[in-house]
């Protein structure tokens, strides 16, 4: 293993491409992903890697020759944030049902308008009905990380499904943090050969991609991809510990910080959870029982792991970095809810939509959340089911 | 570094407050240290104020946001004095280092800080123009900045620094000497102490 260096959250994602050296990768630049796509360009022209770069005119084109590339049997990535994923759409969930194992760095931002640059996650949001399987990482760590853990659960034979790697922009992408990068024998070693089921170019296999697919069989189409998400569930473990062996850091669905005999506690999604952790270990200063879940798969949804996970849980708050517009809460929440809701616990359950567009949450404000859920416990009453957090009305 | 310390920067767009936050991280990461540097991204215009952070801690940094009391407050341009409230939440106790050719009780005044601040002054305009032949202030604040908290040995510093401008101006040697020179300069030029 490596030393620790200090870099940027692109950076590290870069590394980690490089490291991984795809057969193609075809990607677009857009704010705050760019430096990933600049990086790896760079990476390619110096002869460090042998990928084969596609520079494309779009995000819509970026996804179709990655599309393309891996259904020809080739490991291809791309990388992308907001409006570009939103551009890609058609072809993002063409991917995921034609069941390519292609793995996607998504740079959170917030998608448009009014026009913005900076981090939530209605860009990863709005992707979530796609059939993709969606990590969330709290730090350039946890995203390089995750993008090389991505390639063997995108890859699995079981699954077969891609899988979005997603990392908070600016707060993480242009932030320089220290990372232990793996030596790169040793990603060669885990990641292995690439091996595709199928490919469009082998003639000894001929294989169909992309066929019209009507009342007939659409329907099992689609509940095989179900399947892939629920052996994803299982994939997702074996791979995370087999990393643990490599590496000695942990990843499963999600990391448990000080909730064993925690009464109060929060959920939440990516950088937020580590400011959330240090208000934690505050609280617990005081002697007020807080912890938290730091949710790293949001897709497929470990509902059986988080009702054990919850059950001695008095009051959840529920962070949303992107709203629904269901007036019924964000994308979190209505999972947690409905994850909960014939559990047969008492968890009374609030919901904080916050951060959007980019806007700073820091540790007094993570202090003040856990606070009112300590309210709550305490008066047994939710005032407010559905909280915009630090907006002004 | 024992614990936590945050440093906010105040600069103009151009002057270079991102590379010099990253470079200090970078410094700091080098020597053991776990770091966090980043800048405030607004609509970025040359000469607009531009805020940026820098952590370090010799535990790891779980914190994801701004910096709300910082321990140190750097400002890379005199102008934004008055502009800008370069003291806003720094501190009990903390640091203030200005770049301005004025002496720190000259400035006194002006910011209206009292007694539980520590203010400093380096002329980093000059020191650069003449140690590296234009008006970059960025790099010897980290020399002021390096004496003002009693960090590293001088030596040690400048040879961590050397290593991080020889990859930034990769094989322009007098532009990482002229930087170094700036740098043990502003440390051993910073007023106040």
């Amino acid at each position: 293993m490596s030393e620790q260096i200090a870099l940027t959250g692109n950076e590290a994602l870069a590394l980690a491409m490089k490291q991984i050296n795809p057969d193609v990768v075809a990607a677009y630049p857009i704010t705050p992903q760019t430096e990933v796509v600049q990086l790896f360009s760079q990476f390619v022209a110096d002869g460090v890697v042998d990928t084969e770069f596609v520079t494309v005119e779009s995000e819509h084109s970026a996804m179709s020759a990655t599309v393309g590339a891996s259904a020809g049997g080739a490991r291809a990535m791309t990388a992308t944030s907001a409006n570009g994923l939103a551009l890609m759409w058609e072809i993002v969930y063409i991917a995921a049902s034609t069941r390519l194992p292609i793995v996607m760095p998504v740079v959170n931002r917030a998608l448009s308008g009014p026009i913005n640059i900076h981090c939530d996650h209605s860009d990863a949001m709005g992707a979530r009905d796609s059939g993709w399987l969606q990590l969330f990482g709290e730090n350039a760590q946890a995203a390089y990380d995750n993008v090389i853990q991505a390639l063997r659960i995108a890859e699995h034979r079981d699954v077969m499904l891609p899988v979005m790697v997603n990392m908070d922009g600016f707060i993480i992408s242009h932030a320089v943090e220290n990372i232990k990068p793996l030596a790169d024998q040793d990603i060669r070693d885990f990641i292995g050969e690439y091996q595709p089921a199928y490919s469009l170019l082998d003639p000894d296999q001929t294989t169909t991609y992309g066929p019209l697919d009507l009342q007939d069989f659409y329907f099992e189409h689609k509940r095989q991809q179900v399947d892939g998400l629920e052996h994803a569930l299982e994939v997702v473990l074996d791979i995370g510990r087999e990393f643990y062996q490599l590496t000695g850091r942990d990843y499963g669905y999600f990391e448990k910080y000080r909730l064993d005999d925690a009464e109060i506690a929060l959920i939440g999604l990516a950088s937020t959870m580590g400011t959330a952790r240090e208000a934690v270990n505050n609280l617990r200063k005081e002697g007020i029982k807080a912890g938290l879940i730091n949710l790293r798969l949001f897709r497929p949804f470990p509902v059986q792991a988080l009702r054990e996970a919850l059950q001695d849980i008095k009051v959840l708050g529920v962070m949303d970095r992107a709203d629904t517009f269901s007036l019924n809460g964000g994308p979190l929440f209505g999972e947690i809810r409905n994850t909960l809701f014939d559990f047969g616990n008492k968890l009374k359950i609030v919901n904080y939509i916050y951060g959007l567009g980019g806007r700073d949450i820091n540790l007094s404000d993570l202090e003040g959340i856990f606070r009112q859920l300590l309210e709550v416990k305490e008066n047994g009453k939710v005032k407010q089911l559905v909280n915009y957090y630090g907006v002004r009305e | 570094m024992k614990g936590m310390f945050e440093i906010r920067w105040h600069g103009r767009g151009g002057q270079g407050s991102k590379t010099a936050s990253i470079l200090l991280a970078k410094i700091a990461a080098a020597s053991g240290n776990y770091v966090q540097a980043f800048p405030e991204y607004g609509p970025e215009r040359m000469g607009a104020p531009v805020l940026a952070y820098t952590r370090i801690n010799n535990h790891p940094i779980h914190l994801h946001c701004q910096i709300e009391e910082p321990d140190l407050v750097v400002v890379l341009d005199p102008t934004l004095i008055g502009a800008v409230d370069v003291t806003a939440n720094l501190s009990k106790g903390g640091d203030l280092i200005i770049n301005s050719e004025k002496e720190p009780g000259q400035l006194k005044d002006t910011l209206g800080t009292g007694d539980d601040i520590k203010l400093f002054t380096v002329d980093a305009n000059q020191i650069s123009e003449e140690e590296i032949g234009r008006v970059f202030p960025n790099t010897p604040m980290l020399g002021a900045i390096n004496k003002v908290i009693n960090w590293l040995e001088l030596t040690r510093f400048t040879e961590l620094a050397g290593e991080e401008l020889k990859r930034k101006f990769s094989g322009k040697a007098e532009v990482v000497f002229g930087n170094l020179r700036a740098i043990e300069r502003a440390y051993q030029e910073v007023k106040g102490l």
